[in-house]
């Protein structure tokens, strides 16, 4: 069986594993499930990026653009100080369309440029959001952000009080484990939708494109409307994990969680774990994510229990390492594995001819700009 | 008519435009870096402008050393005009070669691996060596801003007499050393650089190598040693460009490297990526839009603008303003 047969068993096992959390007895399960939450929210954004990225092989660095475009369309569309009240539903059809919508209109004028420019536009763009969310400051109250994104469950209907069956829950749907539950459901649908679409008619033109768009174009394709789709749905998805994101921390938060720094450590997961493939993608996520926002603030609680940094020096925190590390794996990773972790069939035999006896596609170092 | 446009204008614009000239021919140097490199090897080196941030933490280290600044980054009083240029010259000197030898070895540790795979390998390599040299650049500095000593004054007006009345407004130009001291600096390099990538062998042979690898190879050219001196070239300009960012901009912190290389990226890009004179144009355009920008629209929209501008000149010039058109071969 290929690797790549494995790794689908064991993403349904990881699913049921996650599933099952919240009905542990123990007390800390409450809180890792509720930071396993946004961590779900940046899978969906890290598969809408693989998109863009991994099919088509558009290099996107502005991806968390698109994230806060999605945040603060449920934002604005929810809060109180706003006379639109609508409900999470609404949400989950504004906030991807506002997304992909933005996303077509910007992208459309730049189809011309090539890799590394349309690379520097994007990272442009990005850049240019968020800094118009901090500036528009009477919609986005500023650096503050928007609070609460709290909105009903239904258009007109009063949230249902919800039963509790463990330690910790509550009875709302927006808070501890449902919304856990809902985010691990979004993300499972996300899921099976690209496995789809990866073998859809668009799926395998992505992939035409992304190896060769000039013969992709002789093919009859049209490249230009292919990486239009490829960003529309890109940043639907990105948008889909913002206004998750804002539901689950009941705010925008600060602008700087929409930052460059978002698309890079973004972009980072989808390469670490494998360009183009689903479940290398989650494992990118699940590594980087889960070292930046669960390993690394337990390991930073131990040590100040255990008062081995008593003056509060950067080095001797396991955070002040944090983008240290990134660069090594980084960099480990292209040197060594550059199709990723759990890469995807095609990728693999582009980048180690050797090792399957078939001849590499797209011929001498071509697909440069997809990787 | 001129009228209006003079009132719209305010007495301030020929400063902005100074300011911003000087600013651009900052950018202008760090994107030379970006620009030479991705010349020779395609590789949009995102690591440069965390070299140039860690230059301007060594030149910083180096006045302290010297005894020219205290360790909060003042100047230290008394000392005379020739001392004061010593240590400029020193940290000039020193923050270049810091630079250009950090630069090499970056290239010999991390690139040069990786020449012969695809290109998305070295860019994200870049990415993970921006992240280890901001890093590196957190545990030296820390991570609050940092006086750098203003060994240059901005306080003397050179030019007290230099202002003229148009239509009842009276533009007055004040310029200080620290504007004397950029223009100084920048434009011998420059002037340099082009003598150098022109008329001596080593240039001819950076030419070659940057229009085809192979070919050049096969002429007998070492590409591994011109791959190195273009990145200790590009290393020494940014060395170059931290010492006068720090003259003149008085503080310097870990995230300098992520906001001028950025600008300084955008503008080489703006030149179009690769072309040595475009890299200059593009600076001194950015360098004008950021002073014009923060000086009518605010600091906060500082960045959108220059980002805005970008996008507008690369949907019309594909290419960038001075790059070449290339058509991609079958």
């Amino acid at each position: 069986m290929s690797l790549r047969g494995v790794a689908s068993y064991w993403l349904v096992a990881a699913f049921l594993l996650l599933a099952a959390v919240p009905f542990l007895p123990s007390k800390s399960a409450p809180i890792y499930a509720t930071q396993f939450t946004s961590v779900l929210c940046l899978a969906v954004l890290a598969l809408g990026l693989n998109v863009i990225v991994g099919y088509a092989g558009l290099l996107h660095l502005g991806i968390a653009a698109f994230f806060g475009i999605g945040a603060y369309t449920a934002g604005v569309l929810s809060t109180t100080a706003f006379p639109f009240g609508a409900s999470f539903l609404v949400l989950l059809v504004a906030a991807p369309l506002a997304a992909a919508a933005v996303g077509v209109v910007t992208t459309a004028p730049t189809l011309r440029l090539r890799g590394d420019y349309l690379a520097l536009v994007t990272l442009g763009f990005g850049i240019i959001i968020t800094r118009l969310i901090v500036n528009f400051d009477p919609i986005t109250d500023g650096t503050k952000g928007l609070t609460p994104v709290s909105p009903n469950l239904f258009p007109g209907v009063d949230d249902p009080e919800l039963p509790k069956y463990g330690p910790g829950w509550n009875n709302t749907w927006r808070k501890y484990p449902y919304m856990y539950f809902l985010c691990l459901g979004v993300l499972a649908l996300v899921v099976i939708g690209l496995r789809n679409l990866e073998r859809s008619r668009l799926g395998r033109a992505w992939v035409a494109l992304r190896e060769d768009e000039l013969a992709a174009s002789c093919m009859g394709l049209n490249p230009a409307r292919l990486k239009l789709s490829a960003i529309a749905l890109g940043a639907a998805l990105a948008g889909l994990a913002g206004a998750l994101y804002a539901v689950a921390q009941d705010g925008t938060t600060e602008p700087k969680a929409y930052d460059f720094n978002r698309s890079m450590i973004t972009i980072c997961c989808v390469i670490l774990g494998g360009l183009g493939n689903r479940p290398g993608v989650l494992l990118g996520v699940v590594l980087l994510v889960g070292y930046d926002q669960i390993l690394t603030p337990l390991l930073d609680n131990w040590i100040q229990q255990q008062k081995l940094n008593p003056e509060g020096k950067e080095y001797l925190k396991v955070s002040g390492w944090r983008l240290f590390i990134f660069g090594v794996a980084l960099i480990l990773m292209m040197r060594f594995r550059p199709e990723g972790l759990l890469p995807e069939a095609r990728h693999k035999r582009e980048l180690h001819p050797e090792e399957t006896g078939q001849p590499a596609v797209g011929g001498e170092q071509k697909g440069a700009s997809s990787g | 008519m001129l009228d209006s446009v003079v009132t719209a204008l305010g007495p301030e614009f020929p400063q902005y435009l100074l300011a911003g000239l000087a600013t651009g021919m900052l950018y202008a140097l760090i994107a030379l870096g970006y620009t030479m490199v991705y010349g020779i090897i395609e590789l949009i080196n995102f690591a440069h402008g965390d070299l140039f941030m860690l230059g301007s933490f060594f030149a910083l280290q180096l006045a302290i050393w010297v005894g020219a600044a205290n360790e909060k980054g003042e100047v230290i009083p008394g000392l005379g005009t020739g001392e004061l240029a010593g240590a400029v010259l020193l940290m000039l000197f020193g923050a270049a070669l810091f630079c250009a030898v950090l630069n090499v070895a970056i290239d010999r540790s991390v690139y040069k691996s990786l020449r012969s795979a695809p290109k998305l390998a070295p860019l994200v390599s870049a990415i993970g060596v921006s992240f280890i040299l901001m890093n590196l650049g957190v545990f030296w500095m820390g991570t609050y801003d940092k006086n750098f000593p203003e060994l240059v004054s901005a306080k003397d007006n050179l030019t007290p007499g230099l202002q003229f009345t148009v239509e009842s407004v009276t533009f007055a130009v004040k310029v200080t050393y620290q504007h004397v001291l950029v223009f100084a600096i920048t434009l011998p390099v420059m002037v340099a650089l082009t003598v150098f990538v022109r008329y001596t062998s080593m240039g001819k042979a950076m030419r070659a190598t940057a229009q085809n690898p192979t070919a050049a190879r096969l002429m007998g050219i070492n590409v591994d040693r011109v791959i190195a001196v273009t990145f200790a070239i590009g290393g020494a300009l940014a060395g170059v460009a931290a010492v006068v960012y720090g003259l003149t901009v008085n503080t310097v912190g870990y995230q300098i490297g992520f906001q001028s290389g950025l600008f300084a990226f955008t503008a080489a890009v703006l030149g179009g990526i690769g072309n040595i004179p475009g890299a200059v144009l593009g600076g001194i355009l950015i360098g004008l839009l950021e002073k014009l920008g923060t000086g009518y629209l605010g600091d906060s929209w500082r960045q959108p603008l220059v980002f805005a501008v970008l996008i507008v000149v690369l949907v019309f010039r594909p290419n960038g303003l001075l790059g070449a058109r290339t058509r991609e071969k079958v």
